[in-house]
């Protein structure tokens, strides 16, 4: 049996190419049209996979003209981006992509869901055996382990995510915070979200043009409008302030705060500053019980995050190169015991290892 | 045997800082549940020596600055073993063990275990007000731990830049609950001791009953000031870990002069 993976990712091919080989094929066509035993397509937006055992040997060409979108293109014009891992190879790249480790943002968690939702897919169509659903439970085993064990998925990488993971060093649970967005940019929207998806309830909108300010309201979700003249005055309530306007001058200045402050002095101020000139005077940061974060800042907790993800890489890297061993060892001690099955049938009657291979 | 016991609960003390000092140099970070278990274990240990001293003594063993040192460390493990599971679960064991091995490795050390000079009567008074006192200690000390813990972690949200540490402290609502909390158990466990120190019927030093009224004023305004806001939260924490600091002075001049002027 060949055990193997074939594909592309962003490390191969651009999207334009990706983009070419994903959404026609299915796991049962790939089945079909290679006579593969097994076989599970992973699709994602960063990589096309098709992961697959069989008795004999499948080219990558065969498995890019299944894979291809047009039918009259010609694959091999393809080839290049395609990667082919064997055996032991490919387990070990299937355990990189679970863990996150051939992410394009290291430690990301989204693709193992991934991962399972295409085992799933593939298990469901009777496309999977038991070479695959050996190596793809490891693969999630490994991929809990690494995240469990390591810091590969720590921090958070993008500005909603550090402007919630910040949010939560701060006050602890979300629930009772009360948020005012100020200016209704994109940024400022996608932050919006993410506050309220840890929680958040009370999210209050005030922008110039109120036809903006009710569309953001509407689209995160029953907030409320403050019209833009009023926002000083929420500020003396709220915990979390994400500003975004698009004034040429600072809004807020320690002066203004500095009263709002003395009125609120156990409760910090988390001010998220995306706009660009900046909306908050950078000095505000030095008040107590006031934490300014301005783009560059957001930024460089990102970086942060993802210095500390990367090294751990190596650390990850180690434990899934004992997995692989072990997993090889494992498919040989089957490959072993079926050979003395197929040899002597009554150690076959053990349905244990019978179902292991 | 007794000693023994001791050194035990040093070493699981020990091992529980040695595993985060190991930890945070290797940048990985799971201090829960091996520090609550080795510092769970080593409370154990510390209870038991305490248990046999205060049979061997016939009564409760604070009779001298060793064991004072001892029951301190005690007080602080056992005010992190009561703290609520947030605290138990955050990296609070981690900063607690240090403050234990410290204590009691001073003690074990130490030539400062000494036997009383006359066997002391058992006092229940001395005895309530001594041992109160050093439970009151020991959450002004977690106190203080939650206060460096709370300033630690605003310097890293106020410089932007975030060590790994960063994200297994508490949140900063939370270490000032805690604070809080640990202030107001102190404060009353205090006021017990040092009203319960006129009752021992022993004339007592005008310095340390100026001393330890001057400490209870000082807790009594850093409460009052957070009860009416004057204190931003940050100031609490500097003076949680500046009335702890005052406390032990004050702790080591009670041990330091009852030793040199014993009374029966």
């Amino acid at each position: 049996m060949n055990l193997f993976c074939i594909g592309l990712s962003h490390h191969t091919a651009d999207v334009a190419t990706r983009e070419q080989f994903t959404g026609s094929a299915t796991t049962e066509s790939i089945v079909r049209q290679t006579g593969c035993a097994e076989a599970l397509l992973l699709t994602t937006c960063n990589r096309v996979e098709v992961y697959a055992v069989s008795d004999r040997r499948v080219s990558t060409d065969e498995i890019a003209r299944c894979l291809i979108r047009k039918a009259n293109s010609d694959p091999h014009q393809y080839a290049p981006p395609f990667y082919r891992y064997e055996a032991n190879k490919c387990a070990h790249h299937l355990f990189r992509v679970a863990s996150g480790l051939d992410s394009m943002v290291v430690g990301e968690s989204e693709i193992l869901g991934q991962a399972k939702k295409a085992y799933e897919s593939a298990r469901q169509s009777g496309a999977v055996g038991p070479y695959l659903h050996r190596l793809f439970q490891r693969a999630f085993r490994v991929a809990k382990q690494v995240r469990t064990h390591t810091e590969i998925a720590r921090g958070a990488v993008s500005v909603g995510s550090v402007a919630v993971d910040l949010a939560q060093r701060i006050f602890g649970k979300l629930t009772d915070c009360k948020v005012l967005v100020l200016g209704a940019g994109e940024t400022s929207e996608l932050t919006a979200r993410a506050l309220v998806s840890r929680g958040v309830s009370d999210i209050r909108v005030s922008n110039r043009s109120a036809d903006r300010a009710n569309e953001l309201a509407q689209a995160v979700g029953g907030c409320a409008v403050v019209p833009f003249d009023e926002w000083m005055v929420q500020c003396r309530e709220i915990d979390i302030l994400i500003t975004s306007t698009a004034s040429e001058m600072p809004l807020l200045t320690p002066d203004k705060l500095a009263p709002m402050l003395r009125e609120r002095v156990d409760r910090p101020l988390f001010i998220i500053d995306i706009a660009v000139p900046r909306d908050v005077d950078p000095s505000a940061n030095e008040m107590d019980g006031v934490y300014l974060y301005d783009i560059d800042s957001i930024r460089s907790v990102a970086e942060q995050s993802l210095a500390l993800r990367r090294q751990h890489v190596v650390a990850a890297e180690a434990m899934i190169a004992e997995h692989v061993r072990d997993f090889v060892d494992s498919i040989s001690r089957g490959i072993n015991r079926a050979s003395q099955i197929s040899e002597h049938p009554s150690l076959g009657e053990n349905p244990l290892h019978a179902s292991e291979l | 045997m007794e000693r023994y016991l001791l050194i035990v609960s040093t070493i699981c003390f020990l091992a529980a800082v040695l595993h985060t000092a190991v930890e945070l140099r290797t940048g990985v970070f799971r201090p829960m549940r091996f520090n609550f278990f080795a510092v769970g274990l080593g409370f154990i240990f510390q209870t038991a020596f305490l248990s046999l001293r205060g049979h061997a003594l016939g009564r409760c063993p604070l009779t001298n600055l060793f064991e004072v040192f001892i029951f301190l460390a005690w007080s602080v493990a056992l005010m992190y073993m009561l703290v609520g599971s947030i605290y138990r679960l955050s990296l609070m064991g981690a900063f607690t063990a240090p403050l234990v091995v410290l204590l009691q490795g001073f003690a074990l050390l130490a030539p400062i275990d000494r036997p009383h000079p006359s066997r002391l009567p058992a006092n229940p008074w001395v005895e309530f007000h001594a041992s109160i006192s050093l439970v009151a200690y020991g959450a002004f000390a977690l106190a203080c731990i939650a206060g460096v813990m709370y300033l630690v972690q605003e310097r890293q949200l106020k410089t932007h830049h975030l060590h790994s540490i960063f994200y297994h402290l508490p949140p900063l609502a939370d270490l000032f609950t805690a604070m809080t909390r640990l202030l107001w158990w102190g404060f009353v466990l205090y006021t017990l001791g040092i009203v319960s120190g006129f009752f021992t019927g022993h004339p007592l030093p005008r310095v340390q009953v100026v001393a330890a009224i001057g400490i209870w004023l000082l807790y009594a305004a850093i409460l009052q000031g957070r009860h009416l806001r004057w204190l931003a939260p940050k100031r609490v924490a500097a003076l949680c870990i500046i009335g702890f600091s005052a406390a032990l002075v004050l702790l080591w001049g009670i041990t330091f002069t009852a030793e040199l002027n014993p009374t029966p």
